[in-house]
């Protein structure tokens, strides 16, 4: 017989999901076990990435006072490229450099380390290096443990928290994701630079701890997708995300399309003279709302990115705070139910109520449109190159020829890119619906 | 099944090797990826061998399929792509080994 451990719950994966579910827990007096495959939390993990701190001021009363944070993001620019043309959209604030802060740069090994480290602080059990290989159940069908690697050994408890991720290979046993639907996902390749802290202050406009967020549409060829730029303390994190069936269908290699944005005229006098510290990938779950799971079986809660709780939605690109919200949410569902004396699927059922309530679920309510539009051809393969035509002609100066008008130029630009002002119409209009 | 690594090529001035120079793997004993060489050579699109971003996956001469295991970011691609029903099976490595992500 394998050893068999019994608690009130078992969360499996250490990321900011189940880290923020096992703290719920342990602050509510139940034993918890928090079970992580890699050797500490946030080794398997990768992200873009900023995490936006707001969901933490309920969870961890002042947590700028001591998270591990890399820069305060006080600049977000908006860039939209051609092979030869930039044109951004940069916003500033000193409102997002002091306290209570907007979004931070973090490292994932750094931040989610810490907060699982609360969740050990208030009494949980973290486990590392250890997988959960599979769903223990009882004669009704109803999962009542875990299967871990650990010379087969079992954790036991009335209720169980997958928050492992991506791939989370406990949801699809409970049949609440599919095995693999490559059109719910995205491939996120990262490179981290080695740039001086000075350095980076310079050329990014920026001081002291004061750091920048870099989107950029049309930097990843035919491939449906974005691109990005971090600063961290002293390295930037620079990166592509696009479409995993149509990567694999182009033919393009993915570090070839960091590459190309590492060498575009914009960016390559950013990262001038900096050299390659660590090279990542992730897939990223970007389906939205109509592509997340149920997120309650008997005895079982899915958050994080398990449950496709990441926020792709153009304009915002968000996930860290949705793991946070849900893995604290199915903490307290948990604990509810485990009061209640009723773990089953009904009795779970809190879970969700609570993150429609929320920006967790409202948020993707509200943007679930969004995906659609975003990774439409014509904003990801024309606009950018007709905005950027269209501020090269604005700001062309043609003399002895009269300057053209805004709307003989954007006919013009339209016209080379294959658009009509229809569309273009249309589209911004759908874009106040989904976005306004 | 475990292949030389397939011939790589150069971007940006940085080799794939050097690129994954840079990254901490804890190679376990036990293969995580294993593909059936038959369904493989039965396959048109071979998708794992463009987007898996650790370029782990090499067409063979004979239309089959070469991997290596060991410098595996875990992302999940591979199975994902993957349009051949149990060509591909695909598992966390062992607790504790694979990869180890220090700047993600």
């Amino acid at each position: 017989m394998p050893e068999v451990l019994t608690f009130d719950a078992v969360v499996v994966g250490a990321g900011p999901a189940g880290a923020a579910a096992a703290l719920a827990l342990a602050r509510a007096g139940r034993s918890v076990v928090l079970v992580e495959r890699g050797p500490f939390p946030g080794a398997k993990n990768v992200y873009g990435g900023v995490v936006y701190g707001r969901v933490l001021d309920d969870i961890v009363p002042n947590w700028w006072e001591e998270v591990p944070v890399e820069r305060w993001v006080v600049r977000r620019s908006t860039m939209m490229m051609t092979g030869t043309q930039s044109l951004s959209v940069d916003f500033r604030t000193d409102a997002w450099g002091s306290a209570p802060y907007n979004g931070m740069t973090t490292l994932r090994s750094h931040f989610d380390a810490w907060l699982a480290g609360k969740a050990t602080g208030a009494g949980a059990r973290l486990v590392a290096s250890t997988v959960a290989t599979g769903l223990v159940r009882d004669g009704a069908g109803r999962v009542v443990g875990v299967r871990t690697d650990r010379d087969g050994a079992e954790l036991h408890a009335p209720v169980v928290i997958a928050c492992d991720g991506v791939n989370s290979f406990l949801a699809k046993e409970a049949g609440l994701l599919p095995r693999a639907e490559a059109s719910h996902h995205t491939l996120g390749v990262k490179e981290v630079l080695d740039l001086p802290h000075g350095a980076i202050n310079e050329r990014f406009g920026v001081q002291d701890h004061e750091g920048v967020d870099m989107e950029i549409l049309g930097c990843t060829r035919e491939i449906p997708g974005g691109g990005f730029l971090y600063t961290n303390a002293d390295t930037v994190s620079i990166g592509v995300v696009v479409s995993l069936p149509q990567l694999a269908a182009s033919g393009v290699r993915p570090e070839e399309l960091v590459a190309d944005l590492k060498a575009h005229p914009t960016i390559a006098p950013l990262l001038r003279g900096s050299s390659l510290r660590e090279y990542a990938a992730h897939l990223i779950p970007e389906g939205g709302y109509d592509t997340m799971p149920a997120l309650a079986s008997d005895g079982m809660l899915v958050a994080g990115d398990a449950g496709a709780m990441t926020l792709a939605a153009g304009l915002w690109l968000e996930g860290v705070n949705f793991a946070i919200g849900s893995g604290y949410a199915a903490g307290r569902a948990a604990d509810r139910a485990l009061a209640a004396g009723d773990c089953s699927a009904r009795g779970l059922a809190s879970y969700r109520t609570d993150l429609e309530s929320q920006f967790v679920l409202a948020d993707h309510k509200r943007l679930r449109k969004a995906p659609s539009l975003v990774l439409s051809d014509r904003v990801q393969q024309r606009y950018p190159g007709l905005l950027c035509d269209l501020a090269e002609g604005m700001f062309t100066v043609t003399n002895p020829t009269p300057k053209a008008g805004g709307l003989k130029l954007t006919r013009a630009a339209a016209a080379r890119y294959g658009v009509s002002l229809r569309q273009l119409a249309t589209d911004t209009v759908r874009g106040l619906r989904i976005f306004g | 099944m475990s292949a030389p690594p397939p011939a790589r090529r150069r971007w940006d001035g940085i080799s794939f090797e050097e690129r994954m120079a840079t990254v901490d793997f804890r190679v376990g004993a036990r293969a995580h990826i294993a593909v059936d060489a038959d369904v493989c050579r039965s396959c048109t699109t071979k998708a794992c061998v463009t987007a898996c971003p650790a370029n782990l996956f090499a067409p063979t001469a004979d239309g089959g399929i070469l991997f290596n295991y060991e410098e595996c970011f875990e992302c999940g691609t591979c199975y994902m792509v993957c349009n051949s029903e149990g060509a591909l099976t695909w598992t966390y490595p062992d607790g504790g080994h694979g990869v180890v992500f220090h700047h993600g």
